[in-house]
C-alpha cells in the first residue's frame, strides 16, 4: 500500500518502536532561541554531558530583542539575560550562534530558510509551536517543550508518538486580493482551533501549488493554531529553486543528486489519509479574525456570527467572553472598526514577499493620522534586502516605521507592546488575550489587509482600494 | 522527574474551551532561565488585574482547592512553551483532566511528572457538575488503575495511556537517560543513514 509523504519521511527517521509506546526519532536539524533553551542547556550541565551534535543546530536570539537601536544594549534586563545567556550557553557547547548583530540574525523560522538550513526530507524541531513553518519544503518539522530540547540536544533523538495524517486539499485558484494568509485563516475558522490536534496536515491541491515558497511558509507556519502537530508541502520545482544558491544549501553536483532525491518526496497516489478535507480557493475572501483564538475568523464581508448560532453551552460561554475581551458586538460587520495600531512581521508574515506586497500597495500613500504602523522584518537579510529594493523608502514616506529584525509584537516579550485596550490589525499568527501585550486586542490579517487597514485608519476590504496586484 | 504517586484530593474547575498556553502563563514571564518559580505567576492576567489586584477567578475563590484541575476542552493550546507546565506543577497541581489536550502540551506535562488525563466530554461536563455542587468533594486519580473516582457521587472511569509513558509517570523515570541508553543504536542508525 502506499504511504503519504509524512509517512515516508518519519519512518526513514525512526531508529527504533518502543512497543505501546513513542517512536525513538531522529532529528536532523535543531533550531534554538534563548526563550526556551536555558533551562535544557542547564539540565546538560548538571549531567555533565556535551551537546552530542552541536553541528546540527541552529541558534539566534529572536523573541526577546529590540527593534530599536539594536546595536545599542539591551535595555530591559531580564531580556538581556536571557540573550546573554544563549550567546554564553553557545560558547560552551560549541554551538554557532547567528546572535544580535551577526548579518544572519532573525526570526528562527524565516532565518532557517533563507539560509538554505531547512531542506526537503528532513526531520525538525525548535521549542517553538510555529516550527511548522519549515514543513513548506516537504520536511517533517513542529514544535517541541524545554524538556524535549534537552533529549535532542544529548542525544540527536526525541521521544515522539506518531501522529495521524489529514490532507487539506486547496481546489482552484485563489481570487484577487486573496493571499496564503487568507487561505490559512480560512481553513482554521472552518476546521476551529482544535481541529487539526493529533494530526500531522499535507497541504495540496492547486491553490497551494500556485503559491511561492514564502506563501507557503505562512500556510504551514499556522498549522499550530488549528491544534495541528505540524503542516507540509511536498516540495517542487517552486522548492528546489528557493533553495538553490542560499549559504547552507547542497552546491554543484551534490545539489542535482539531492534533488533528484527530493523529487521522490510526495505522497503515493494510493496513499491513504486518516482524514480529508477538501476546500474551494474560490468559497475564500480576505480574512480577519474578531476573537481570541484564530478559528474565530471570518470573511472580511462577512458579520461576526451571533452568540445564537453557537452550538454547545462551554462554547457560548467562551465566545460571549471573547466578545467582550475583544469590545466586538455580535451579528455586526469588523469592516469600518477603528484600529490604533498595524503589525506587519512575526514568523507568519515578515518576509521579503510580504514586505513587497504591503510596498506596492502603499506606494504614493500615507497611513491614517491616528494609526501607528510597525513593519519588522523577519530577518536582518530580509531588513537588507529590503533596503537595497528601496521597500524601506516608500514604507517610511507612508508613515510607517521599518524596524530591525525580531518577533515583536507578535507577543510583546521585548518592547513592542500594544497598550491595553488598543486595536490592532497584525500579520501575526495568534489573537489570544493579552498576547500582543496586556489587554491588547488583536485582529489577524494578511499583510494585504494590514496595509490597507493602515491606509484608512480602520478594519478595510483591500479590494475596494482598487485592482491588487498579486 | 518525580515519581508520580496516587491522588485523593479536591478539584478546581475552569469550565472554559481552548485554554492557550499564553493564558497558563504569559509570555513576559518567560525570561526566567530556571525552571523554578513560575507557579505564582500561573494564569496571571486571569488571577490579577493590572495594579495586581485579585480578580474573580476560581484560583482566587477559597471555595476551591486541590492538586486536580479539571478544564474545558483543547486545553494547553498555542504556544510549545514548557513553562505553563512548570507553572501547572509548581503551583501545586498534580493532575489535569479535560475533554481534550493540546499536542506540545500534554508532553510537556508528561515530561514533567504532571498526569493528563483525557475524558470524554460527556464525563468532563459531569465532574464539572459534581464539583460545582459540592467543592469539598474528594477524587481518588489512580494511575496503576487508570482510574478516577468519585465515592460520594458514585462516579467512576477509567482512562487511557500508553505503557510507555505510564512506566515513566510512575518510576520518575527520565527521558534522557533513556534515549541515553540507545547510543550505540543512534550511531548505528547514524552510520547507515546517508543524507
Amino acid at each position: 500500500m502506499g504511504r503519504t509523504l509524512f509517512e515516508k519521511i518519519w519512518d526513514a527517521h525512526v531508529v527504533s518502536q518502543i512497543p505501546d509506546g513513542p517512536a525513538i526519532l531522529y532529528i536532523d536539524k535543531h533550531l534554538i532561541h534563548e526563550v526556551t533553551s536555558p533551562q535544557a542547556f542547564d539540565g546538560l550541565r548538571k549531567r555533565g554531558i556535551p551537546v552530542r551534535r552541536p553541528d546540527r543546530i541552529l541558534a539566534t536570539a529572536d523573541h526577546n530583542v529590540p527593534t530599536l537601536n539594536q546595536h545599542l544594549p539591551i535595555k530591559e534586563e531580564l531580556s538581556r539575560i536571557q540573550v546573554e545567556k544563549l550567546t554564553r550557553n553557545c560558547e560552551e557547547f560549541g554551538i554557532e550562534l547567528y546572535g544580535l548583530n551577526h548579518p544572519y540574525q532573525g526570526i528562527v523560522h524565516v532565518i532557517g530558510p533563507e539560509l538554505g538550513v531547512t531542506q526537503p526530507g528532513m526531520t525538525m524541531v525548535c521549542g517553538d509551536s510555529h516550527t511548522s513553518t519549515h514543513g513548506a519544503f516537504g520536511s517533517i518539522a513542529f514544535g517541541i517543550g524545554t524538556s524535549e530540547v534537552e533529549q535532542v540536544m544529548a542525544t540527536q533523538c526525541m521521544l515522539q508518538q506518531k501522529p495521524k495524517t489529514m490532507k487539506i486539499d486547496i481546489h482552484g485558484q485563489l481570487r484577487p486580493g486573496v493571499v496564503s494568509k487568507d487561505i490559512i485563516l480560512y481553513i482554521i475558522s472552518q476546521i476551529s482551533a482544535s481541529g487539526g490536534t493529533g494530526y500531522f496536515v499535507e497541504y495540496a491541491g492547486e491553490a497551494i501549488r500556485s503559491l511561492g515558497m514564502e506563501a507557503r511558509m505562512t500556510i504551514c507556519n499556522m498549522s499550530i493554531e488549528m491544534g495541528a502537530r505540524g503542516g507540509l508541502i511536498a516540495p517542487d520545482e517552486i522548492t528546489f529553486d528557493y533553495i538553490r544558491g542560499r549559504e547552507f544549501a547542497p552546491k554543484g553536483a551534490e545539489f542535482e543528486r539531492a534533488v533528484a532525491k527530493w523529487k521522490e518526496l510526495a505522497s503515493d497516489e494510493d496513499a491513504t489519509f486518516d482524514e480529508v478535507i477538501t476546500f474551494d480557493a474560490a468559497d475564500i475572501e480576505p480574512m480577519i479574525t474578531f476573537g481570541t483564538n484564530p478559528g474565530m475568523g471570518i470573511g472580511i464581508s462577512e458579520n461576526v456570527p451571533t452568540t445564537a448560532s453557537i452550538a454547545s453551552a462551554t462554547g457560548k460561554v467562551n465566545f460571549e467572553k471573547a466578545l467582550n475581551y475583544m469590545g466586538v458586538e455580535e451579528g455586526q460587520p469588523l469592516k469600518g472598526k477603528k484600529i490604533d495600531y498595524v503589525f506587519i512581521g512575526s514568523c507568519t508574515n515578515s518576509r521579503i514577499e510580504d514586505l513587497r506586497m504591503v510596498a506596492e500597495l502603499v506606494k504614493g500613500k500615507k497611513k491614517a493620522d491616528e494609526v501607528e504602523v510597525w513593519v519588522v522584518p523577519g530577518s536582518k537579510q530580509v531588513e537588507t534586502q529590503a533596503m537595497e529594493e528601496g521597500i524601506h523608502e516608500v514604507l517610511t514616506a507612508a508613515g510607517f516605521q521599518f524596524r530591525g529584525p525580531g518577533c515583536s509584537a507578535c507577543l510583546g516579550m521585548n518592547e513592542d507592546k500594544i497598550p491595553a485596550g488598543k486595536y490592532c490589525v497584525s500579520t501575526s499568527n495568534r489573537n489570544f488575550e493579552g498576547r500582543q501585550g496586556p489587554g491588547a486586542r488583536t485582529f489577524l490579517a494578511s499583510p494585504l489587509t494590514a496595509a490597507a487597514s493602515a491606509l484608512s485608519g480602520y478594519v478595510t476590504d483591500v479590494r475596494e482600494l482598487g485592482p491588487v496586484m498579486v | 522527574m518525580e515519581k508520580f504517586t496516587n491522588i485523593a484530593d479536591r478539584a478546581v474547575p475552569i469550565p472554559e474551551e481552548n485554554i492557550d498556553t499564553d493564558q497558563i502563563i504569559p509570555a513576559r514571564f518567560l525570561k526566567a532561565i530556571t525552571r523554578e518559580g513560575f507557579g505564582e505567576n500561573l494564569f496571571r492576567d486571569w488571577r490579577y488585574d493590572r495594579e495586581n489586584n485579585p480578580k474573580e477567578f476560581v484560583l482566587n475563590d477559597p471555595t476551591y482547592e486541590g492538586k486536580i484541575l479539571v478544564a474545558g476542552k483543547n486545553f494547553g493550546c498555542g504556544s510549545s512553551r514548557e513553562h505553563a507546565a512548570w507553572a501547572i506543577y509548581d503551583y501545586g497541581f498534580r493532575v489535569v483532566i479535560s475533554s481534550f489536550f493540546a499536542d506540545i502540551f500534554k508532553n510537556n506535562a508528561l515530561n514533567n511528572g504532571l498526569l493528563v488525563i483525557q475524558t470524554s466530554e460527556e464525563q468532563l461536563q459531569e465532574l464539572l457538575g459534581i464539583i460545582q455542587d459540592d467543592p469539598t468533594t474528594q477524587f481518588q486519580v489512580n494511575l496503576e488503575e487508570q482510574t478516577v473516582i468519585n465515592e460520594s457521587m458514585g462516579v467512576s472511569f477509567s482512562f487511557d495511556i500508553n505503557s510507555f509513558k505510564k512506566l515513566c509517570l510512575l518510576n520518575g523515570y527520565d527521558n534522557v537517560d533513556f534515549l541515553r541508553s540507545k547510543t550505540e543504536e543512534i550511531k548505528a542508525y547514524e552510520a547507515s543513514y546517508h543524507k
